[in-house]
């Protein structure tokens, strides 16, 4: 370029050849600057995408880690044999023992509606949890025992400093008094926090300190194992019989454009299509994993038949050519020699594509895989949740403990996507092979 | 007799077909060559084992696929005349849907005698089901597997039937795209023209209200919905206006500097993380949006002295837009990589910068390719869901204004049909009228992009 420069300046026109040279050299310079202004938009574009991507994880860590860390309160419950029938352990009164040890950390407070401002502090659930655990060990009845129970929302969230206390009590979800008692349990070492294993062991429920995920990632397991024995077997069929055995005509024309379509259909018209012939023609029960896989594989299928084609498509003929030489058939080419050396391939865009499936969200809330359940699914015909749809569902409940737990799930989401891809990734680089 | 039970006997029975045929198969012996056994003993097994396991496995699931309508259409003939005397077909589906409640043990409060009644004829029915399912599979495998036993002679070519009913798998395999095109084009179509028939079409193209309430008793005042479906459409297209205006210029810039300006390292750390942007379920920036992209915008607007609205278009697109921009970046870059190096030479050799070059030769160049994958975008942020679920409007609103809440035509299909799956009011059929339009523009904008695309890549290879 710059001898270019030179040899234009010497050769250039112009009235004065010095005043040219300096017009020349300010218009190169412009044109540099304009190059390195245009090369700083594209860095910034990218920055500015990857600055987003940042954003984005560092906002849901920031709000999802409190929901990984769970209060807990401990109590001394005195379970009197006499209250306790041993041979029916789970008739007893476990309501009023609760109630007797909490309410006698405060002998001070007797009015009931105060009374109730302390229940408040524990979850709702604590008496049952209490008749849970005395059925499974009976010899607990007769003696007093220290037991820790999960604390309620409001004081979940002040203990890891979600509220703030200086806040006028009118701006914050928890009274002066509730503080006062929180401080009481402070000061005797009945409060302490712990890693969060409800989040992962337990369904959903209303109560933010007792919702967990399991529930939601039995669903979502049951929905892409679904997803998965349909699309994989359909998906490489289909591959092996576009990529080595359809002959080139009309027919053939029409299903590759179907497949390139499908991929670039919306996902919730796959939603309408599962609930109108799905639910509504063929009488499938409603929020079931078995209909939600089965809309998320025909999602996939063109996902994994066009990685599948294109695996098929980088084995070299000369494979082929040498099996067929041996006196191979045309299929047993295809089935013992081309598909097992691009199995690694399809495997790597099969798991791109089942990753792809976990994350979708709009076709399982067409289908009712939004409901309410409290339970994890039994098999593929229960109703169920799915990680998506339980974030869904969180993420529109009001409650305050909701939004920390709506990130958690969000980022065990994400988890599970990272380690899919990873495992992709993976394969792509161990298994691939350059002919 | 469940199904389970049913299958695993099935998949016994094809175990065993597949021995006898393999024990059928003709014996190598010294003088094979001559007496010619076609194919090696597995193939035997496999002919008969087929033949087994697929007439069984398509009537399988013809029969679980059909059994529960048969199954509620006799009962509801069983059903004693007070009860379904003069109800419409979604009271008929509720007094099925009670029936099933009631069969599964849920009973709430004293259920109509001749309801309990009808409950217990449908466990009985689907038990004779079910175990007829069995009978009939077992007898229908047994006698397959006799009849093909039967064909295997000496010169029997096991082979090549093999062959011919895996290639008809295959086929049938291959063509699942087409049949799921046609199951969506059917149901859409069918769903939408029993909307049509109570809402006239040219009410819902054109109409400028879209209220979807449908009276819940009778003579209810001012509930009688209305179905224009303009706002709707006015609301996706301010959304994904505002997407475009942000995944457009970032995701061309963004590819212009991978391809031309970026060292390889560069492009080999860059790529994977724009790729990440691209892997994230749409659900998580809806909830992104709605945890800070919303309250950053509504702060904002506020400081300038700007009312933005929580549910505004401007965050809901603005997501939408980060979410198309690794989209747009690679199909660019796509493009920009298959521009071919001479004509980058050649600008250079006429003293071009290389901004001039991209500007004036390569964009034009690569301009059918990025057409095809901007238009490729736009169809995704039309159908994109769950960011606009999440951080858009519900109410219809009439506005080009990106500040203020819209709704979409996604939005409003979920909404319609959340909790509600009762078939014959125009509320839930609305939804399936506004799939059809969904699928209709997505489809058009698809061919016309891939269309582009393959134009444009024929003129380089």
């Amino acid at each position: 370029m710059s001898s270019l420069d030179q040899s234009l300046k010497v050769s250039g026109p112009g009235a004065a050849p010095d005043d040219a040279a300096a017009q020349r050299d300010r218009r190169s310079r412009r044109r540099k600057t304009a190059n390195l202004r245009f090369k700083l938009y594209g860095l910034a574009a990218i920055v500015f995408a990857v600055g987003m991507l940042a954003t984005l994880v560092v906002s849901l860590i920031m709000t999802g880690y409190p929901a990984f860390t769970q209060t807990m309160v401990r109590l001394d419950i005195e379970l009197p044999a006499s209250e306790i029938d041993a041979a029916a352990p789970s008739d007893a009164n476990y309501g009023k023992f609760f109630r007797d040890a909490l309410y006698g950390l405060f002998p001070e407070v007797k009015s009931p509606p105060q009374r109730r401002n302390i229940a408040r502090l524990v979850t709702q659930d604590a008496e049952y949890m209490l008749r849970d655990t005395v059925v499974a060990y009976p010899s607990m009845i007769g003696k007093t025992h220290s037991i820790e129970f999960t604390a309620s929302d409001i004081l979940n969230q002040l203990h890891i400093g979600a509220i703030d206390r200086e806040l006028p009590s009118d701006r914050r979800s928890i009274s002066d008094a509730q503080i006062a008692w929180y401080d009481k349990l402070v000061a005797q070492g009945r409060i302490r926090a712990v890693f969060n294993t409800a989040l992962f062991t337990e369904a959903d429920s209303r109560h933010p300190e007792i919702a967990g995920l399991w529930g939601a990632i039995t669903g979502s397991f049951y929905a892409l194992m679904v997803c998965f024995i349909l699309s994989f077997p359909m998906g490489i069929a289909a591959a092996v019989y576009l990529e080595e055995f359809a002959p080139k005509n009309r027919w053939t024309d029409l299903i590759e454009i179907n497949i390139n379509n499908l991929a670039a259909v919306p996902s919730i018209v796959f939603g309408l299509l599962g609930l109108a012939v799905f639910l509504n023609f063929f009488g499938l029960p409603r929020s079931a994993p078995l209909v939600g896989g089965m809309v998320l594989a025909l999602m996939t299928l063109p996902t994994i038949i066009i990685a599948g084609r294109a695996a098929i498509k980088a084995v070299p003929p000369s494979i082929r050519d040498a099996a067929l030489g041996v006196g191979a058939s045309a299929q047993q080419v295809a089935w013992h020699h081309t598909l097992p050396l691009a199995m690694p391939g399809i495997l790597t865009g099969t798991i791109i594509g089942l990753a792809q499936a976990l994350g979708e969200t709009a076709p399982l809330l067409l289908i009712g895989m939004n409901a309410f359940i409290t339970q994890q699914p039994g098999g593929i015909l229960e109703p169920a949740t799915a990680l998506p749809t339980q974030i869904y569902i969180w993420a529109d409940s009001p409650e305050r403990g909701f939004v920390s737990r709506t990130s958690a799930a969000i980022l065990v989401l994400l988890g599970f996507l990272v380690l899919m891809n990873g495992v992709a990734v993976w394969m792509r680089k161990r298994f691939e092979r350059r002919w | 007799m469940n199904y389970l039970t049913t299958t695993l006997v099935l998949l016994g029975l094809i175990a065993l077909a597949f021995t006898l045929g393999r024990r059928r198969a003709p014996v190598r012996d010294a003088t094979w060559v001559k007496t010619a056994s076609h194919a090696s003993p597995g193939y035997y097994g496999a002919y008969v084992a087929l033949w087994c396991g697929l007439p069984c496995l398509i009537l399988f699931l013809a029969w679980i696929a059909l059994a529960p309508t048969v199954i509620d259409s006799l009962i509801v003939g069983t059903l004693p005349e007070q009860i379904t005397a003069g109800k419409s077909s979604s009271e008929l589906s509720l007094v099925k849907s009670q029936i099933h409640s009631l069969a599964a043990g849920q009973a709430f409060g004293e259920p109509d005698p001749a309801l309990s009644e009808a409950a217990a004829r449908y466990t009985e029915f689907e038990q004779v089901s079910r175990m007829a399912l069995f009978v009939v599979i077992l007898s229908l495998a047994i006698l397959t597997t006799l009849f093909a036993r039967s064909h295997i002679r000496q010169h029997f070519r096991a082979r090549v039937y093999v062959e011919r009913i895996t290639t008809g798998i295959l086929i049938a395999c291959s063509t699942v795209a087409i049949v799921t095109t046609i199951g969506i084009v059917v149901s859409l179509l069918f769903e939408s023209s029993r909307f049509f028939a109570a809402v006239p079409v040219h009410e819902f193209l054109f109409g400028l209200n879209w209220e979807p309430q449908i009276p819940i008793r009778e003579g209810q005042v001012a509930a009688t919905g209305a179905f224009g479906a303009i706002p709707v459409f006015v609301g996706t297209f301010v959304v994904s206006t505002v997407a475009m205006t942000i995944s457009v210029p970032l995701g061309l810039m963004a590819a212009i500097y991978m391809s031309e300006y970026a060292s390889r390292d560069f492009r080999k750390a860059a790529k994977p993380v724009l790729e990440i942007l691209a892997g994230i379920p749409t659900i998580v920036y809806g909830f992104f949006a709605v945890l800070t992209i919303a309250p950053w915008m509504t702060e904002m607007g506020a400081k300038l002295g700007i009312g933005v609205a929580p549910n505004s278009a401007i965050a809901a697109g603005f997501v939408m837009g980060i979410m198309i921009t690794p989209f747009i970046s690679s199909l660019s870059d796509d493009a920009l990589t298959a521009v071919p190096n001479s004509l980058r030479d050649g600008a250079a050799a006429l003293g071009a910068t290389q901004a001039e070059t991209i500007r004036q030769v390569l964009l034009p160049a690569a301009l059918p390719g990025i057409m095809g994958g901007v238009l490729l975008a736009v169809s995704r942020a039309i159908g994109e869901t769950m960011i606009v679920v999440m951080a858009a409007g519900i109410a219809a609103n009439l506005t080009l204004n990106p500040l203020e809440p819209v709704t979409t035509v996604t939005v409003q299909i979920v909404t319609l049909l959340i909790g509600d799956s009762s078939f014959d009011n125009p509320k839930t059929l609305a939804a399936f009228a506004l799939g059809l339009v969904l699928f209709i523009m997505t489809l058009g904008i698809n061919i016309v992009a891939l269309q582009i695309t393959r134009k444009y890549r024929e003129k380089y290879e």
